[in-house]
């Protein structure tokens, strides 16, 4: 499965992205959720470039008529596993549930055992977080020694409460959960990114939900995000193999425009082919 | 003695282990947690767990998500 971008390619020029402890080779991370098949999702997984792979945590079937475990799946000696508390309303139920998704991980022996993606809800509808149960979770569970990612809305006050409380990372929403809108207030990622990279350059900020294409993605990565988390973006896609290389490349992409810096946006255009020698008449006089 | 095991109750014989119980409903160890009364039981300690009628269990797996 060669893609035209090879992912230590990726790590020589543009660095890997850092969280708490890990250090990933891909800038992107995807989910194992919603996927046609479960082997659709492990081709699609290994398509992106993805080195991390979002998990969520659900009672066992007790006499599941397959008896499949999505671990059967997803080799856990090559990725890094990140348990979510997806579902969770609580501050309560997030801690419970991330508890059992470190024990899980730890039975394994993937490193992936002491973060989680934290994930406190407020509404079922917009599946937006809850504020408040999301900081009160995050300091509880960086007391229990975790390294959160948290999953927040774009508020940059927000943002700046969970990095205060300790958050391994901050993970806005470019828009709800699986909506596929894209970056719907670029402004606030960008002031977030301002506000929690000051003096702490290497803080990371990673955009997590509402990707629709891979042009959300590289847009995500222009605004200056250290990487993008998105999975119904590929799962759903009518082609889910052909969108996994599409966000493996828009991540690169993404992240090189931001690294060579954009020219600023103009009113008036400006020639790119030289004026002096043009042999053309000029209708106007110059500068109307 | 009947324990509950997510949710439902579970006909076991007396002083059965967690590991027997696991064994029994024909899980994989090291693909779940399991919490007893709302404690996590490291799956280190499965086999010295001995079970007790009334108790509550959770055993959760890993499934795709994002």
């Amino acid at each position: 499965m060669a893609t035209e971008v090879d992912s230590l390619e990726q790590v020589s020029d543009q660095g890997r992205l850092t969280v708490g402890p890990f250090q990933l080779n891909s800038r992107l991370i995807v989910g194992s959720g919603r996927y046609e098949n479960a082997t659709v999702m492990k081709e699609c997984l290994e398509l992106s470039g993805a080195q991390c792979i979002t998990v969520a945590v659900r009672r066992e079937r007790l006499h599941d008529a397959d008896g499949e475990n999505l671990l059967d799946f997803i080799d856990s000696e090559k990725y890094i596993l990140l348990p979510n508390t997806a579902g969770c309303y609580s501050a309560a139920d997030a801690v419970r549930v991330a508890k059992m998704g470190r024990e899980i991980l730890r039975a394994l022996g993937n490193p992936g055992a002491d973060w989680v993606k934290l994930e406190c809800l407020g509404d079922s509808k917009t599946l937006l977080p809850d504020p408040v149960a999301t900081l009160e979770a995050t300091e509880r569970l960086v007391a229990d020694g975790f390294h959160v990612l948290c999953y927040t809305s774009d508020d940059p006050v927000t943002a700046r409460r969970l990095k205060a409380a300790g958050a391994a990372a901050v993970m806005p929403a470019g828009s709800p959960i699986g909506s596929g809108q894209g970056i719907l207030n670029p402004n606030n990622i960008r002031i977030i990114l301002e506000y929690l990279k000051d003096e702490d350059s290497d803080y990371p900020v990673i955009v997590d939900a509402g990707v629709g294409t891979a042009s959300d993605v590289a847009q995500a990565m222009e605004l200056g995000v250290d990487g993008v988390l998105l999975n119904t973006a590929i799962a759903h896609a009518r082609d889910p193999h052909r969108m996994a290389q599409a966000m493996k490349s828009a991540t690169y992409a993404g992240r090189q425009a931001f690294l060579a810096g954009r020219i600023p946006k103009r009113l008036y255009a400006s020639a790119s082919s030289p004026e002096e020698g043009v042999i053309a008449t000029h209708p106007y006089p110059r500068g109307k | 003695m009947v324990v509950h095991v997510n949710g439902k109750p579970i006909d076991i014989a007396a002083e059965t282990t967690l590991a027997q119980l696991l064994l029994q409903l024909e899980i994989t160890t090291r693909h779940v947690a399991v919490e007893l009364n709302l404690e996590i039981v490291p799956f280190e300690n499965h086999a010295k767990c001995e079970l007790h009628d009334g108790d509550k269990l959770e055993i959760v797996t890993l499934v795709g998500g994002g």
